[in-house]
């Protein structure tokens, strides 16, 4: 089998100025856009296909989306994963200065902060179970667990990315800083783009 | 993101700060008017203005678009056109042939 390297892994490819890794993670970012484009699309169409939104349950008053869900839950996530944000762009620069133990650090911090996203989404859920709501109950709760679900998944996907990152992957640093460094940066986009889905899904769903 | 220099990554990160802050700043103010109970419309065009401003900072200064290739404009300008184009062309069936509302 030839040992022969794949090109552009770390150098810029001279016709689109970029490594080939960092066009692909922005392509797939491009391709999650539609996906969450195509939910958004179904949440604004039930929405304003309703006579009333959230749908009014039977023999009970009208109710807003923030009397329903737990607004100050999911504020302590946003403030959760802005700040997952910062430590994961924080370990990129880390890199750039030459600091593993400080890389480790950040990304560490952001494996933590992304659990407690988690965690705190898990009693969320349990306690719309608990009263019975599930993604049949009607179509808010359907787009409602839909849209945070496929968020959540993303998260889960982050995390193990993340994870393998902070340990077997890290070996990558002492034969290549360069190549590691942009895995870290491509690693950081998607994180990103994680936090800027919620921040469209929070006011959307828990506010509006 | 080029090679840069040591000097340029610490202001890199002073301006990480700056945003994480702002964008705290924005959350709480998205909750804030939230309890206004402002008119609808107002209310959403408000938490979309938001929201848009703080997803414009995450993408800017932690996904560094503020200083990419253009090949990377081109992507993302051809797929906010096809976002745009799946986020509203299915509301067009709520509207009826005579163009009123259909519920």
């Amino acid at each position: 089998m030839s040992d022969t390297a794949i090109p552009y892994m770390v150098k810029p490819h001279p016709v689109t100025g970029l490594p080939n890794g960092k066009l692909g993670i922005w392509l797939f970012l491009a391709s999650e856009v539609m996906l969450f484009g195509a939910l958004f699309s179904s949440y604004v169409l039930l929405r304003t296909g309703a006579a009333h939104w959230p749908p009014i349950e039977p023999g009970e008053a009208a109710q807003l989306s923030s009397q329903i869900l737990n607004v100050p839950l999911a504020t302590l996530n946003t403030a959760v994963l802005i700040t997952s944000s910062i430590t994961m762009v924080m370990a990129w620069a880390s890199l750039k200065l030459n600091s593993l133990p400080r890389f480790k650090l950040y990304l560490g911090a952001t494996i933590v902060l992304a659990l407690v996203f988690l965690v705190v989404k898990y009693f969320e859920y349990s306690h719309k179970f608990e009263q019975g709501h599930y993604p049949s109950h009607n179509n808010f709760y359907a787009i409602y667990f839909t849209l945070t679900g496929l968020h959540g998944l993303h998260i889960v996907g982050g995390i193990l990315v993340n994870f393998y990152l902070l340990t077997f992957g890290s070996k990558l640093w002492k034969t290549d800083p360069e190549q590691f460094t942009n895995r870290i940066e491509n690693a950081g986009l998607y994180w990103h783009f994680v936090d800027l889905v919620w921040i469209f899904l929070f006011p959307a769903l828990y506010l509006l | 993101m080029d090679a840069v220099s040591p000097e340029e990554i610490r202001k890199h990160v002073r301006s990480y700060v700056v945003v994480f802050v702002t964008l705290l700043c924005l959350t709480l103010i998205t909750v804030g008017v939230s309890y206004l109970h402002l008119a609808r419309p107002a209310a959403i065009a408000l938490a979309l203005v938001i929201a848009t401003a703080k997803a414009g900072l995450v993408a800017a200064f932690f996904m560094h678009l503020i200083s990419e290739k253009r090949v990377i404009y081109g992507v993302l300008a051809l797929t906010f056109a096809f976002f745009l184009l799946v986020l509203f062309l299915p509301s067009l069936t709520l509207f009826s042939n005579s163009g009123s509302l259909v519920g």
